[in-house]
């Protein structure tokens, strides 16, 4: 119901939204909450587990109950808190967790069966028989876990992600938070200032009162008026920090578009990483539910949130009103309903020696022992001493009292403090370095309190920064905090701690009863503060239960660990714009366009693109365009860019020194305009890499690595260089970006060459010269990888796509072409080259057959750890070739033909396989015990996954001209 | 959390790769005998407090840094280049 | 007789978002000069040549169009100008190996806090500050040119990934301003 002349909506600007299929209107600054409460709207979902019937129970970010599906135009998200999602014109909202429709829940049955669904009924019923396991109990439990649903479909939304840095971060806009911001803002520092929801003043919005004698709502108005010009200052309001890391770092979810129509490229939320020098926590208290039987009817609400509906919203949410409190603070409403013309039934407060003031029944020493109301609170039963009598009523506003919302302070394995005098867990002194809570969230719940640890918090880090400033903190109300501490009222029936679970009283005593003592125990063994809430309303109360039943204090339980974020985060808004092929950077060649432009489908390799094969008209399958690139590379000449291969230019007069002891073999030897084959072992004696270098000049090298393991190199070298040889003269530095350089390999390559580049090209095998293409200055390297004479040639990339473009129009004039990813595989394995397949990370030189590659003449990186035992001999798997007449898979393990199949009897595995068309045969590259003895064996491959079982043929794993009379020639 | 590079200062942890203790930095001369290997590259310390290991700045200057920080606190007691360590 | 067309990495790309533009830029020549040790002083000599010095780490200095980069320890690189014969220090050049993107306007900021992990107020980062840092996942570095203006250098074969990237952002800060795209 909505209450003239009351609360900070905006009644010109009426807006018109839908809820569960039915449209109703509320106003701009309306939440979904209060927008329904206004419009009597007193269902709003169903709990968990029991599916009973559920109404809204706070104004805030806690709320365990009213828990909603927000449909948007390309997603649906669950859980949304009704009393954080504000209205906008066209909103669809629909209630979750029911069979049916939600006042006729089928699964409201769960109620009635409640006896048997106590605490661990999951751990005790689905234990046996084992055979149901998965067939039934897994999608039985799959079906009832979860609350809400998704549309399935992708989440089209925008997200973002930001970075932000300041000086004092000021969580929270109440008294406190104003008052440090204003005060850290005054000195010129840069400030952030974090408020959860869309309007900033905190419970200044719903409690009203003084502040320097003007009313609380003028006095906000006039200091977000002045943060708001000061240029140093930044208000991010709908932003709650989720979480406090390691040295100021602090994440925050902005809610951006989510108060809006979807708009495009519009974020629907930012996730903030904020880095601050220091941070104030202003992030005030939660009121504390009180546990009775059937506490949990819709129409039962904390006090605190009653009082900020009809303030904030103009909003009362019940005809009737009681009021069951502990606290003279939570009285106001009563006091304010009634001066509002709103009928309070009663006030109930358990203090023995509470005042007896207001204008209406106050029943003191007493407590609500019950309620009445399936869909919605019709009575209470109260108990004063020996006496009851029932009350009708269709609103109880209950406060328990407070508890500093403390969170952030935990997030680095802080532990709270139990405060005796406020019954209430308040945080340890620097648990977060550079964290101060303030205010409501350090215990001080008077608006003075808030108002002058805020200013204290921000001199503090004002000063820090070496900053100075004078703000004078005005004068408010300073009513002592006054409890007598409440989390349960005695009784044989349900009374709900934890909302959101349907975790009652009950429950945390069976916890106890059955061994669970320990708090962690209890969280886990009764799902207490594991819901969306986890535990904002509940936590303190259901340990102070579980003390009782153990017969511990609070203080010695304890609480369990409060972890970030502190409110759900949605995924998508962590991850923000790592969806798809944002998850990481492409890298493209300067072929890119031209083989695209010749269909060759591109396949990621690393980050980069790389065009598969290049389809003929009349191919069918890639098979059959591999098989044709191959035989036109081995019969004419084909064009490849091997642009991706990592090129590290090293210079100095001990660049030679310097590659002899990161490679296994010696390049200081080496003459200028030569290449050799390196490799490259790990400090513990696997192999790291290979790849060719060239000498360039006396003091100049290029070192070639693998597209995969470019990066790794460079940062092994990094390594090695300074922290063993820092003082050496040697310089290096990436300039794989530099060149594009293509492979042009096959009988007719050096013809091609010669004429493109208008001179004879006359290079011998493993060598390297400077060429001038047209104007341009090139490299023009002698090397193979496909077994036949083989050149690549470089220009500055600036020049790659013209130079593909030229080798190809003179490549298919002399019967060759480009080829893919694929044949050059074919090509490498019917030589025996091997690659990242092979060297993959468990492998030796000796296993490769390298280990003549060892230098004994030097040290280098890798050379002791290789010869550990273990690392050679006969009982490692060396490098074979596999030859079978069927297919053979890269997986796939080898067996001596005629044994059993199982781990114990492995003899090795495949790493690499094709099937060759020049050697008509499949072909593999494989790892087999003593593998280079047992040339000419028979092997047994099999592959569970793909179903194959094959004898094949070990051989040597050079298929192709093993004399290597073509690379030479 | 922030490391702080000598070079590039107070940056986001996401642009550092970490390696392992300090360990890596004692590198046995050459003929050591295995054992020696084997605690070089294997055998390491896990302390609760004080310790030592290495980062290498990827995203920044590529420079590999000996940082000392507290692995209960959590808290960086500071960070100098491997390239120009003291001893 | 060839003769190889050149193409930027970008084509020369540019964009105008939000009050925020976005263009590919020609830096002409870059050069890494790596100082080899006890080195400095002659490679000063040269550098003098040019009215230039090895700049501070995380610094840029410029001479008539001519740029002294910090990219790291004992390196730097020379943009705008082909090196003189410079003693002391490997040189390599690296002018093809990188793509530069100029980004300007009010809200530049706001579009790079968006990608970069970096304190970008201008006390934290002044005019003339050259960085080595990340856009999102990319290795770049980024150089301070004007109070709302950057120049972004990134792997050429990445150019194409950092401006749609920028693209993305600067278009979602557009339309958190109200801006209609």
């Amino acid at each position: 119901m909505r209450i003239d002349g009351k609360g900070l909506i905006d009644r010109t600007k009426p807006v018109r939204f839908r809820f569960d299929g039915k449209d109703y209107a509320g106003y701009k600054g309306d939440t979904l909450a209060s927008a329904l409460l206004a419009n009597d709207v007193r269902l709003v979902g169903r709990s968990f587990k029991y599916h009973r019937p559920r109404g809204v129970l706070t104004s805030g970010s806690e709320e365990p109950n009213a828990l909603v599906e927000v449909v948007g135009p390309s997603n649906q998200t669950p859980n949304v808190r009704a009393t954080m999602q504000e209205v906008f014109e066209g909103l669809v909202a629909q209630s979750q967790n029911r069979l049916g429709s939600l006042r006729f829940d089928l699964l409201a049955v769960n109620d009635y069966l409640s006896p048997f669904l106590s605490a661990g009924f999951y751990y005790k019923t689905f234990m046996w028989p084992r055979a149901f396991w998965e067939g039934l109990y897994e999608p039985l439990i799959r079906r009832a876990a979860g609350l809400g649903s998704l549309s399935g479909k992708h989440d089209e939304g925008t997200y973002e992600k930001a970075f932000a840095f300041c000086d004092v971060l000021v969580i929270g806009s109440g008294p406190a938070g104003l008052m440090a911001a204003l005060t850290a803002g005054r000195s010129g520092a840069d400030v952030i200032l974090c408020e959860e929801s869309h309007t900033l003043g905190g419970r200044l919005l719903s409690d009203g009162g003084t502040i320097g004698g003007v009313p609380a709502g003028e006095w906000v108005a006039q200091v977000v008026a002045e943060l708001q010009a000061l240029p140093n200052v930044r208000i991010m309001p709908r932003t709650t920090v989720t979480g406090a890391y390691d040295h100021g770092t602090y994440g925050a979810l902005e809610r951006v578009g989510l108060h809006k129509p979807a708009r495009p490229n519009l974020p629907r939320e930012c996730f903030w990483r904020i880095v601050a020098k220091h941070a104030v926590l202003a992030s005030g208290a939660l009121e504390r539910p009180v546990a009775f039987e059937n506490n949990d009817r819709p129409g039962i609400m904390m006090a605190s949130a009653v009082r900020t509906y009809l303030n904030r919203y103009g909003v009362v949410p019940g005809k009737r009103v009681t009021v069951f409190a502990n606290t003279d603070q939570a009285r106001a409403v009563a006091r304010e309903l009634l001066s509002a013309g709103v009928q309070v039934a009663a006030i109930i407060d358990p203090r023995p020696d509470a005042f007896s003031v207001e204008d209406c029944p106050v029943h003191v020493g007493a407590e609500v022992i019950d309620t009445r109301g399936r869909m919605g609170l019709r009575g209470i039963t109260v108990r004063k001493g020996s006496e009851t009598f029932e009350i009708e009523t269709d609103c109880l506003a209950m406060s328990g009292g407070w508890n500093p919302t403390l969170h952030l302070t935990c997030h680095m394995n802080g532990r709270p403090r139990w405060s005796e005098e406020l019954a209430a867990f308040v945080p340890m002194e620097g648990a977060v370095p550079g964290l101060v809570a303030v205010g409501a969230a350090n215990g001080s719940f008077s608006t003075h309190g808030a108002l002058t640890t805020g200013h204290a918090a921000a001199m503090r880090a004002v000063e820090a920064l070496g900053r100075k400033v004078s703000v004078a903190v005005p004068e408010a109300e300073d009513m002592p905090y006054r409890l007598k501490a409440l989390w349960a009222v005695e009784g044989k029936g349900r009374a709900w701690l934890d909302f959101a679970n349907d975790v009652t009283t009950k429950d945390v005593k069976l916890a106890a009863q059955e061994g669970f003592r320990s708090v962690e125990h209890m969280k886990r063994y009764t799902t207490q503060g594991m819901a969306p809430d986890q535990g904002k309303n509940s936590n303190v109360a259901a340990l102070a239960v579980l003390a009782d039943a153990t017969g511990r204090g609070i203080a010695e339980t304890g609480v369990t660990t409060f972890r970030p974020p502190y409110t759900p985060v949605s995924i998508a808004a962590m991850g923000a714009g790592g969806r798809a092929e944002g998850f990481a950077p492409q890298r493209f060649l300067t072929s890119d366009q031209a083989s695209r432009d010749r269909g060759a489908p591109m396949i990621e390799a690393g980050l980069w693109y790389r065009p598969s094969y290049f389809p003929k008209p009349g191919e069918r399958t890639w098979r059959e365009a591999c098989d044709r690139e191959v035989t036109m590379v081995r019969q004419a000449v084909g064009i490849a860019d091997v642009s991706t291969l990592g090129k590290i230019d090293i210079q100095g007069k001990d660049a030679g020194r310097f590659l002899d002891f990161v490679y296994t073999n010696t390049f200081s030897s080496l003459p200028v305009g030569r290449v050799r084959y390196g490799l490259m072992l790990r400090e513990d004696g696997l192999v790291l890499d290979d790849g060719t270098s060239a000498r360039l000049g006396q003091d100049h090298y290029l070192m070639t690595t693998t597209t995969a393991a470019a990066g790794l190199v460079m940062r092994h070298l990094d390594f090695v260089h300074q922290a063993f040889c820092s003082d050496w003269q040697v310089r290096f530095i990436s300039v794989t970006e530099s060149w594009a350089q293509f492979a042009v390999a096959g009988p007719k390559a050096r013809a091609l060459l010669s004429g493109y580049l208008g001179q004879p090209v006359d290079l011998p095998f493993m060598s390297v010269a400077p060429i001038k293409v047209g104007g341009v200055e090139g490299r023009l390297f002698r090397i193979s990888f496909s077994g036949e004479e083989g050149y690549e040639i470089a220009v500055p990339t600036r020049y790659g796509e013209a130079l593909f473009r030229d080798l190809l129009a003179r490549a298919e004039t002399m019967g060759g072409g480009p080829y893919g990813m694929e044949a050059l595989n074919v090509l490498r394995i019917e030589k025996g080259f091997i690659t990242h397949a092979e060297i993959h990370g468990r492998v030796t030189a000796h296993d490769i057959g390298m280990e003549k590659m060892v230098s004994v003449k030097k040290d280098c990186i890798g050379k002791a750890a290789a010869t550990r035992p273990g690392l050679w001999g006969p009982e490692r798997e060396q490098l074979v070739g596999l030859k079978a007449q069927g297919p053979i898979s890269a997986g796939a393990h080898l067996f001596v033909p005629g044994t059993e199949v199982h781990r114990e009897t492995d003899q090795g595995y495949v790493t690499s396989v094709c099937w060759s068309p020049t050697v008509g045969a499949w072909l593999g590259l494989g790892f087999l015990k003593d593998g280079r003895a047992r040339l000419g064996e028979k092997v047994r491959l099999v592959d569970h996954l793909r179903g194959l079982d094959v004898i094949c043929e070990v051989c040597l794993p050079v298929f192709h001209d093993p004399e290597g009379e073509k690379l030479r020639a | 959390m922030r490391l702080t590079c000598p070079l590039c200062g107070e940056r986001d942890r996401r642009e550092f790769y970490y390696y392992g203790a300090e360990d890596y930095l004692h590198r046995p001369a050459e003929g050591a005998p295995l054992a020696e290997w084997d605690n070089y590259l294997h055998l390491r310390d896990n302390p609760a407090g004080v310790t030592k290991d290495l980062w290498y700045h990827e995203a920044g200057c590529s420079q590999w840094l000996l940082v000392t920080r507290n692995t209960v606190t959590h808290e960086i007691l500071g960070a100098e280049l491997v390239a120009e360590r003291k001893a | 007789m060839p003769e190889l067309i050149a193409k930027s990495a970008l084509e020369g790309r540019s964009l105008a978002l939000g009050g925020v533009t976005l263009a590919e830029v020609d830096t002409g020549p870059i050069t890494s000069i790596a100082v080899f040790p006890g080195g400095a002083k002659a490679l000063a000599k040269g550098l003098k040549t040019l009215g230039l010095s090895m700049p501070a780490p995380n610094s840029f200095t410029e001479k008539k169009g001519a740029r002294s980069v910090w990219t790291g320890r004992d390196q730097a690189f020379l943009i705008g100008v082909a090196p003189p014969a410079l003693e002391g220090a490997a040189l390599t050049d690296q002018s093809d190996g990188w793509a530069a993107l100029a980004l300007s306007g009010l809200g530049a900021v706001d579009v790079l806090a968006r990608l970069v992990p970096l304190d970008l107020r201008l006390t934290a980062c002044p005019v003339g500050t050259a960085v080595r840092t990340q856009v999102n996942h990319m290795n770049a570095i980024i150089l301070r040119t004007g109070d709302y203006a950057f120049e972004i250098m990134v792997f050429r074969s990445m150019a194409r990934t950092a401006w749609h990237e920028l693209e993305t952002t600067m278009a979602m800060v557009a339309a958190r301003a109200g801006v209609k795209i």
